[in-house]
């Protein structure tokens, strides 16, 4: 089963599409998919009350829409070197293939 | 398991700062002489630390109603070795704490530990175990992968509740509280990240196998036949 990507990467996004099919009960002030690392910060809150983080970051992205495009930038500078990998190794084994086919 | 800027106190800031640099220096180094010595398998490395890359920006939704991301440095930790990833994580902890505000400077040795370290080693101790055990590449890789990936969010937990005792049921309290943070949550988008490995081993597998088998004569013979097998089987 693990060595047929069809079947890895469909079992995958399953995984991934089950949370919006299920309830979710809205607690109070919580964003429905919120991120783990903010909620991290709030627990911190509610038992630490008095607790002020003793540094800021030098710079923060100015709003929701700026922060997406940064992250958005990670994963495309990402993927466009896996591309690049995939299609120098596809094309170099296809050329091997054809050398092959014909001498 | 991106410990907020600021969120951890100076003393345990500087503690795991301290902690993680010799792990860093390794990272270095192994690189450097990993470049050297087989300057073949550059691509495949910059390959797999763009995989990290990715996956950590990609925050996905998990069973719990809330968003996390996977790590992706199992991947790369049992092809090349766990400090390698750690040179990686530490690129990738720090373009997000410079330009997302993701995570941050004075926890950087923080979640450096986690992720760049427990993630990796404990990936590299699932390969070495899985391939002396002659469990199959793909099932190794999707342990090792899986695993890393949970591991990374328990220690970030651990991190924070040894920071945060809960005022009543001190560090084991604080502890539970933080792992129904992360690690429930963690727990299927750990096993998306396993799958996401696997498929990247069978495609190497078919398509890298002379990268492939350079790495494994890195390790020692134990792993190479391993390896070939696989390829062959794959091929």
């Amino acid at each position: 089963m693990l060595r047929d990507n069809r079947r890895v990467l469909a079992l995958a996004v399953l995984i991934l599409l089950v949370p919006f099919f299920l309830p979710h009960p809205e607690e109070k002030g919580e964003k429905p998919f919120a991120g783990s690392d903010d909620q991290a910060g709030k627990v911190i809150s509610h038992m630490r009350p008095d607790y002020q983080p003793w540094f800021t970051p030098f710079w923060t992205p100015p709003s929701d829409e700026i922060q997406s495009l940064l992250f958005a930038l990670q994963a495309a500078l990402g993927s466009g070197v896996i591309g690049y990998y995939v299609g120098l190794r596809r094309g170099r084994r296809e050329a091997e293939k054809a050398k092959r086919a014909h001498p | 398991m991106h410990i907020m800027e600021g969120f951890l106190p100076p003393l345990h800031a500087a503690a795991w700062g301290v902690a993680a640099l010799p792990f860093v220096v390794a990272g270095v180094r192994r690189a450097d002489r990993l470049l050297k010595e087989k300057p073949e398998t550059r691509l495949l490395l910059g390959a797999c630390g763009a995989f990290s890359f990715v996956l950590s920006a990609l925050k996905l939704p998990s069973v719990t109603g809330s968003c996390s991301h996977p790590t992706g440095t199992g991947l790369g930790a049992s092809l090349f070795g766990p400090s390698v990833m750690t040179l990686i994580a530490t690129i990738v902890l720090l373009f997000q704490a410079l330009l997302l505000a993701h995570g941050g400077l004075t926890t950087l040795g923080a979640n450096l530990f986690s992720m760049g370290i427990v993630g990796p080693w404990l990936a590299w101790g699932c390969y070495r175990a899985g391939s002396t055990l002659g469990l199959a590449l793909p099932t190794t890789i999707f342990f090792a992968a899986t695993l890393s990936d949970l591991a990374t969010y328990i220690t970030t937990a651990l991190q924070l509740a040894l920071a945060f005792p809960d005022p009543v049921s001190g560090i084991a309290g604080s502890a539970v509280k933080f792992l129904s943070v992360f690690a429930i949550t963690q727990l299927p988008l750990a096993i998306v990240e396993g799958l996401l490995s696997v498929a990247v081993i069978n495609w190497l597998s078919r398509h890298s196998v002379d990268e492939l088998r350079q790495l494994a004569i890195l390790r020692g013979a134990a792993s190479v036949e391993v390896t070939k097998e696989e390829c062959h089987d794959a091929a």
